[in-house]
């Protein structure tokens, strides 16, 4: 007899809390040592506890059957735009795991942790080197903290001058959604910049817009279109002479690595997501590291705590400090240090020669994907990309009725993880699909990829209720986001019998 | 013979990444089929003069001269576990089941991005709905998202909250709250300019424009506030009571829910992740259930909906308040979080459940109140503050704590946290689970031998 496979998913997918049977334990319980204590008085204690009881051998199987559930790097072609999904090397994982990195605690006396704040040390410095900055924090948590340490910098910059009416900030509409949101948390008003037909920035747009008023300007460099701004030595010319401040978004820093150094260009902040160029695995959501590289004029503003090295009779010793005029703390500690430690050893392991050839991999592969797929999508920039492409699923959608979206879940019964859909924005774009390989997929693993993509085409004309209805073999099919909103359940309640 | 000499050759003088699989032959092909001469054409839009500058970083490590350097790196930490460590305040040590790093670390969990596409999230989705859950039962609370970077921002990100709902500025803050916390929430504030009150718990009145009262649970030196006065003072003003929280607490104490807390933040390192240093560390947001807190609540959460054939799934919910939907107009600049230390937490609470997490709030309580029993019978030292603690004491000592903790390393003992600047030659000390009895007798018997030289 079959088993009917969805009897077996209901159960794989039952909650911990459907699963809990009184008496069970999930964990061996470490002995009292030592004599009790009169416990706090009646009032103060909780009178009901109720967390789930299952044994360990029925979380392992249970949180490794979940598991399945996901496509990852290990298992899949990511090609993600915006969120270089490259290999994440094992050998890091073991190095944030050794005894001497995991289990020291941040309040440690400096003396017994040189170790770690030397390699702080060293991480600001080399990620520093690689874009000509200053300085650099790695205390944010995450590409969005830097991109608030970075436009509070530029507030407490402006404050310190005296120039109390900075107060806008200017980002094109190709931005991330984090830039606008980010600013607005450091204090500034926004005002969005429109992108002209080569995918640059609008140069006369943003020569009406600046003016003594002007904060500073959030510019991803390449933008999210995966293209080099070609104006972009007097885009950087018109903020400087207006007082603003150049906030690069580093999110795509993967294209750039030993190819131009944007300090040099004039910028006074860049954030890198460690989890993205410096392949701290995105965990399903984090954790991230986001460092923020400054030039010279914002070093005093830089968040603590700061990592300093001083020499000592040819002793070298590392310290915390608060920089002068810092914006302060961002968050209890000195950041995600365990993704700083990855991060490292990614570096060390490649070296100059290697760093050098993680960009010039990654933009080989998007362009040969953009070179295979062109006439297949529409392409609204056909020039040269960087680390990705845009391509548009316009042509289908008017031709067939297939959306972007449907493109995206038929990768999937393909074995493909979908590029990033509707973004960039469709007042940028339409019906966008942004591809990024990164350098770490092999030519065969592009070639699979631009022969489904030319399949998912020809199905698109053929029977596009194919694509409407994928994807059809993961554990659920498309899901009713509207109705998860509308009526939030968003947790498990015990039943109440009626 | 003469591809062996090219091997050798190749193997003294190229560098080829072993993460990237371009060879030069891949890479011609594709440069031929992209319609380029070389890979430097594919980089003319960058301006001449800034093309190609050299990066001045060190050369390439082979696997085993890595962990060579790293070993290095890490022997110059003292490191907990070789030494006892009595430290808190904020980051914890425990014991850390087996299962917890083996779980975590599958790569369908560890190298996966953001749950966007829900349909090949769904072994994420449903881990951080068991997170969501198990922090509302835990805490008593309604609705939790699915963690923020840590418990800091998260109390930041409540207090920019109960502004926002009480349409309030001023953040009215005990002074008892952990001094590192209470930094963060003025960087997170300043840009808005949000105006905080530091009080004492004691302090009876509280401005009318109070948007929230915050307060620690035990407070930052280990002591339990009445939380049932602050809430019904903060309520009688229309204010929100958010209430910083320690979870280990929470397996023998109230929780904040009981005491009709608004917000409830807190660290769930404690709850399965190493200290690491100071991260990555997982932060709680749970608040009550209402309409208008959910619309203004911070960062991701997932929620419980069906698909085309009415099967149960998870998806990210309520993301108009998110950045990427909303850009200047969201709730929080949040993108990127905590989801693997999420899972963690919740791998970690489900393992120890109820009869484990109650055993190890008793553990921690127990032993600090032993090792706090032992201080006070020594001459020079005392516990000088009265109340009820949970793991956490202050000890007075009669030489500078910096002084003692330097000579307690010689004990092979990390001593606790240096509060001098709030309680005269104060150090504040934590018990965990993992403190054994002869490491707090050891800790009794080096300080009466330092304090003895006084």
């Amino acid at each position: 007899m079959v088993v009917p496979e969805r009897f077996l998913e209901a159960h794989n997918r039952k909650l911990l809390m459907d699963r809990s049977t009184p008496g069970r334990i999930g964990a061996s319980l470490t002995k009292l040592d030592v004599p009790k204590t009169a416990l706090p008085e009646v009032s103060l204690l909780r009178d009901n506890l109720d967390m789930p009881e299952v044994s360990e051998s029925e979380i392992v199987r249970y949180f490794s059957q979940l598991s399945h559930y996901n496509f990852s790097i290990d298992h899949n072609f990511y090609p993600l735009g915006s969120c270089t999904m490259k290999y994440n090397p094992k050998v890091n994982d073991e190095m944030a795991s050794l005894p001497g990195m995991s289990e020291i605690h941040p309040y440690q006396p400096e003396s017994t942790v040189q170790g770690a704040l030397k390699l702080i040390w060293h991480l600001q410095e080399i990620l520093a080197e690689f874009m000509g900055m200053a300085g650099a924090s790695v205390s944010p948590k995450a590409g969005a903290e830097s991109e608030f340490a970075g436009m509070l910098m530029a507030r407490v910059y402006h404050l310190s001058r005296g120039d109390t009416q900075r107060k806008k900030v200017l980002i094109p509409d190709s931005a991330h959604g984090t830039n606008p949101a980010s600013a607005v948390v450091a204090g500034f008003h926004v005002v969005s910049l429109p992108t002209n037909e080569d995918g640059n920035t609008d140069l006369n747009a943003l020569k009406a817009a600046v003016g003594d008023d002007l904060a500073g300007f959030m510019l991803t460099q390449p933008s999210t279109l995966g293209i080099f701004d070609t104006n972009l030595l007097e885009v950087i010319q018109v903020v400087r002479d207006a007082g603003g401040i150049l906030y690069g978004d580093g999110a795509n820093l993967n294209a750039l690595l030993g190819k131009v150094k944007l300090g040099e260009l004039g910028f006074d902040v860049v954030h890198s997501n460690l989890h993205k160029t410096f392949t701290q695995p995105h965990g399903g959501g984090g954790p991230g590291a986001g460092a923020v590289l400054v030039s010279e004029r914002l070093l005093p503003f830089l968040p603590a705590p700061h990592v300093v090295r001083t020499e000592d009779d040819a002793i070298e010793k590392f310290s915390l400090v608060t920089p002068p005029q810092s914006v302060g703390r961002l968050g209890p500690f000195a950041g995600n240090f365990g993704a700083l430690v990855r991060a490292y050893s990614y570096i060390r392991t490649l070296g100059d020669v290697g760093i050098a050839e993680v960009s010039e991999d990654a933009v080989i592969n998007a362009n040969y994907i953009l070179s295979q797929l062109r006439g297949v999508y529409d392409l609204p920039h056909d020039r040269h990309c960087k680390h990705e492409v845009v391509f548009s699923a316009k042509n289908l959608k008017d031709k067939y009725g297939v959306s972007a979206k449907d493109v995206c879940k038929r990768l999937i019964d393909y074995g493909i993880h979908p590029p990033t859909m509707y973004f960039p924005l469709p007042n940028v774009v339409e019906e966008s699909l942004l591809i990024e390989p990164t350098e770490t997929e092999s030519k065969e693993t592009l070639d699979q990829f631009i022969e489904v993509m030319k399949l998912i085409a020809k199905e698109a004309s053929e029977s596009p209720d194919l694509l409407h209805d994928a994807p059809h073999n993961t554990t659920n099919t498309r899901l009713d986001e509207v109705l998860a909103a509308r009526k939030p359940v968003l947790r498990w309640r015990r039943k109440t019998s009626e | 013979m003469g591809e062996l000499q090219d091997t050798i050759r190749y193997m003294t003088t190229t560098f080829t990444s072993h993460f990237s699989p371009n060879t030069d032959s891949d890479r011609e092909a594709m440069l031929t089929a992209i319609g380029v001469e070389s890979a430097a054409e594919l980089f003319d839009d960058i301006p001449k003069e800034f093309r190609f500058p050299g990066l001045d970083i060190p050369e390439p490590l082979s696997e085993f001269e890595l962990r060579q350097e790293m070993g290095a790196l890490a022997a110059q930490n003292a490191t907990p576990g070789d030494y006892a460590c009595f430290l808190g305040a904020g980051s914890y040590r425990h014991h850390v089941p087996a299962i917890v790093r083996a779980l975590a670390m599958r790569g369908e969990f560890l190298t996966s991005y953001t749950p966007y596409q829900p349909e090949v999230s769904q072994g994420t989705l449903q881990a951080h709905y068991e997170f969501q859950t198990l922090i509302c039962q835990l805490t008593g609370m309604d609705v939790a998202n699915s963690g923020m970077y840590e418990c800091a921002t998260s109390l930041a990100e409540a207090a920019m909250m109960a502004a926002r709902i009480t349409k309030r500025d001023r953040i009215v803050m005990l002074d008892s709250v952990s001094p590192n916390y209470q930094d963060v929430v003025r960087t997170y504030t300043q840009g808005h300019e949000l105006p905080i009150d530091i009080i004492s718990p004691g302090q009876l009145d509280l401005p009318d424009d109070t948007a929230c009262v915050i307060v620690q649970q035990p407070n930052f030196f280990g002591y339990l506030e009445d939380l049932q006065s602050l809430s019904d003072r903060a309520h009688k003003q229309g204010a929100l009571l958010i209430v910083s929280v320690d979870l280990a607490s929470l397996g023998m104490l109230k929780p904040p829910g009981d005491y009709d807390a608004d917000i409830v933040v807190a660290e769930a390192q404690t709850l399965g992740v190493s200290p690491s240093y100071g991260g990555p560390y997982v932060g709680v947001f749970a608040c009550k259930d209402s309409r208008e807190f959910l619309r203004q609540m911070p960062g991701r959460i997932v929620g419980e909906t069906i698909d085309t054939e009415g099967r149960t799934g998870y998806v990210l919910t309520l993301q108009t308040r998110e950045q990427h939907i909303r850009r200047e107009r969201a709730t929080s600049n949040i993108c990127t979080s905590v989801g693997l230390i999420a899972l963690m937490s919740a791998i970690y609470m489900a393992s120890q459940g109820k009869q484990g997490l109650r055993h190890l709030a008793e553990l921690c309580y127990h032993k600090s109140h032993y090792l706090a029993s032992l201080i006070q019978e020594i001459p020079g030292y005392s516990v000088p503050v009265e109340g009820t603690f949970f793991r956490e004491f202050v000890m007075q000592c009669p030489l500078t704590p910096g002084e003692i903790n330097e000579k307690l390393l010689a004990y092979k003992i990390i001593g606790g946290l240096d509060v001098s600047d709030q309680i005269e030659n104060g150090m504040l000390l934590c018990c965990t689970d993992v403190n054994t009895r002869e490491e707090i007798e050891t800790l009794a018997k080096a300080l009466a031998e330092i304090g003895g030289t006084a």
